[in-house]
């Protein structure tokens, strides 16, 4: 209980995982995980295929309960409480896939985050359209994306990559304190990937962010921690040098690309 | 931009901007021209044909009852196989108000309806809603069956099959009665279903409308969003299922004669069909679907009157094959003039 009520200083974590579980049945997908992440942190999770890094997003979301180990966000404990309760205290996220409102138009994929928020989507007698408030905020969100132009199309019809930006802009209306971007950039092609890049790199800094990254350039570019996870397991934690130096990381990522061509 | 424009002009593009981006969202509520056309049509009916009204009275309990559908399964997404129960609900409140409790006002019948029925949706949605796609379809067709076998088991309240006679109502306003032809009661439906249209037309287009939308495109994002999804189906399920027990009611009313028959799978069978022939999710698409449900219905039976229903089906099927979003979907230069913007 002491931890709850600790005082919220400079120095307490905007995100913090004490020897987080996960088993489903005999499977691990998460072993005694650590994690602790600064206010304002831009930290990187990467690791190969199956490794189990959106299985801790969606612990850390709420999407799963853990097994065992605690979750904590700005040193209060969230491990019991459930998903929307856990976005009602400032975490959101981005899909792997998205998941989007594909038939509404670009402005009612970010009318609703705000909406939900602020609890004007309580309200059966007026106007969605005289929710003036909603409305400027997530022009303003269609602005800073640059997608502004898209607005009035529905979702469906944008090219892949502009998409994603809706993914994310969608969690920015939710006004995170902690983002977790999984693959923001995938299957995004190559020609469109600075859209998404120019985004996550101009993030406001007192968002405390965490990246699922499979684009190496990126995860160097962008986070000045990483966090190596294997097979459920943390095997190390480091600065972006560290990592590239660390042999056993090469190891893993060699080994996985020899798998593939044999 | 030009670097040249004074800030002021600069803030004028802006605004600009916005607001073409929004306009859509803005003005989606606002009344089009094309939204009088089917009351001007059910009011030139009354007075082109004065010898259909009994079946004009009907059809529009039918819109109604299509109508309260829609707001569940065109913008909510839910799909069920018992909306009867609600109906049926609403109709043993209105009849038994009369014969067991002496009460003949209509309107207070038809609150009295609303009430009962949305306690009915109320409850059982609080489970029923838990689930989603077959699960919920057999659940939803289950539970009508077991309300109506309840009401079979207390015959002394429901009488039965053979049902409950002499529902007799008062006149309207202490004033107008009830001719033979069903002038009055026309009038009388059209009046509700205008109120209950403007009621539903209003929610669908408020932010708690929005959000249903959401569940239906992508509930695990609604979730992701903080979304009390469950409890905003169960709403809008009441709400629904109130509207429901006022068509219900009014077809006690009607009618004269309540029976079991109200529950049946046929009815909530039907509601269904001719939501899809008119289009969900158009808020219209009742509408048109109820009125071509039964006028064909009228016309079929005067052909073959135990094959009707062969008619309905061909129809039924091949709407559903050509025209996937209903009558109204077909219909795409109706979206300049109708507010359908909650299916784009």
């Amino acid at each position: 209980m002491s931890e709850n009520v600790a005082p919220r200083t400079a120095a307490t974590p905007a995100l913090e995982i004490r020897n987080l579980h996960k088993n489903f049945g005999a499977l691990n997908v998460a072993a005694d995980i650590n994690l602790s992440l600064p206010r304002g942190a831009r930290h990187a999770l990467i690791g190969p295929n199956g490794a189990g890094k959106t299985t801790l997003v969606n612990l850390i979301t709420g999407q799963i309960k853990a097994s065992a180990g605690k979750v904590l966000l700005n040193g209060g404990e969230i491990t019991a409480l459930s998903q929307a309760a856990r976005t009602r205290r400032g975490i959101a996220r981005t899909f792997q896939v998205n998941r989007l409102f594909r038939n509404l138009t670009v402005l009612e994929n970010v009318y609703l985050p705000i909406s939900e928020r602020t609890g004007a989507c309580n309200r059966l007698w007026r106007s969605a359209g005289k929710e003036t408030v909603v409305i400027e905020e997530a022009l303003a969100h269609l602005q800073s994306l640059e997608l502004m132009a898209d607005a009035r199309r529905p979702v469906r019809e944008l090219p892949y990559g502009r998409q994603r930006l809706v993914e994310i802009a969608i969690a920015l209306a939710q006004r995170p304190k902690l983002l977790l971007l999984d693959e923001p950039a995938a299957g995004v092609p190559s020609s469109e990937n600075h859209l998404i890049l120019d985004v996550i790199s101009q993030l406001d800094p007192r968002i405390t962010v965490l990246i699922i990254e499979h684009d190496m350039d990126v995860v160097f570019r962008f986070a000045s921690r990483i966090t190596v996870l294997v097979a459920g397991a943390v095997l190390t934690e480091g600065t972006p040098e560290d990592i590239a130096a660390d042999e056993r990381v090469r190891a893993v990522y060699l080994g996985e690309r020899e798998a593939r061509r044999g | 931009m030009d670097a040249n424009n004074p800030p002021a002009a600069r803030n004028e593009d802006a605004a600009t901007e916005r607001s073409r981006a929004s306009d859509f969202l803005v003005r989606r509520d606002r009344f089009r021209a094309a939204e009088a056309l089917p009351w001007a049509l059910a009011i030139a009916a009354y007075f082109a044909f004065p010898n259909q009204m009994i079946l004009g009275g009907q059809t529009l309990i039918m819109i109604l009852f299509a109508l309260s559908l829609d707001l569940i399964l065109g913008f909510a997404g839910i799909v069920t196989l018992g909306h009867a129960a609600y109906f049926g609900l609403g109709a043993y409140a209105a009849a038994l108000l009369i014969t067991d409790f002496g009460w003949s006002e209509p309107i207070s019948g038809l609150a009295c309806a609303a009430v009962l029925a949305a306690i009915g949706g109320f409850l059982s949605g609080q489970i029923l809603l838990r689930y989603r796609g077959l699960t919920l379809l057999v659940l939803t067709l289950s539970t009508t069956i077991m309300l109506q076998q309840l009401g079979n088991l207390f015959r002394d309240l429901t009488g039965g099959y053979d049902g409950i006679p002499g529902v007799n109502i008062a006149p309207l306003f202490g004033r107008f009665d009830y001719d033979l032809y069903g002038h009055t009661f026309y009038l009388y439906c059209l009046a509700v279903l205008l109120i209950s249209f403007y009621v539903v037309r209003r929610i669908v287009y408020s932010p708690f409308g929005q959000a249903l939308v959401g569940i239906r495109e992508n509930v695990a994002r609604m979730h992701a969003l903080g979304s009390p999804v469950h409890w905003r189906l169960v709403v809008v399920y009441t709400i629904s299922a109130a509207f429901a027990g006022i068509a219900g009611g009014l077809f006690a009313q009607t009618n004269t004669l309540v029976t079991l028959g109200v529950f049946d799978f046929d009815q909530s069978a039907a509601v269904l069909m001719m939501l899809i022939l008119g289009g969900a999710g158009w808020l219209y698409g009742a509408f048109v679907g109820a009125t071509l449900y039964m006028v064909l219905q009228n016309e079929l039976a005067k052909i073959s009157p135990t094959f009707w229903q062969f008619g309905i089906g061909l129809l039924l099927v091949a709407v559903v094959l050509l025209v996937r979003r209903g009558a109204l979907g077909k219909l795409a230069i109706l979206r300049r003039y109708l507010p359908l913007g909650a299916r784009q």
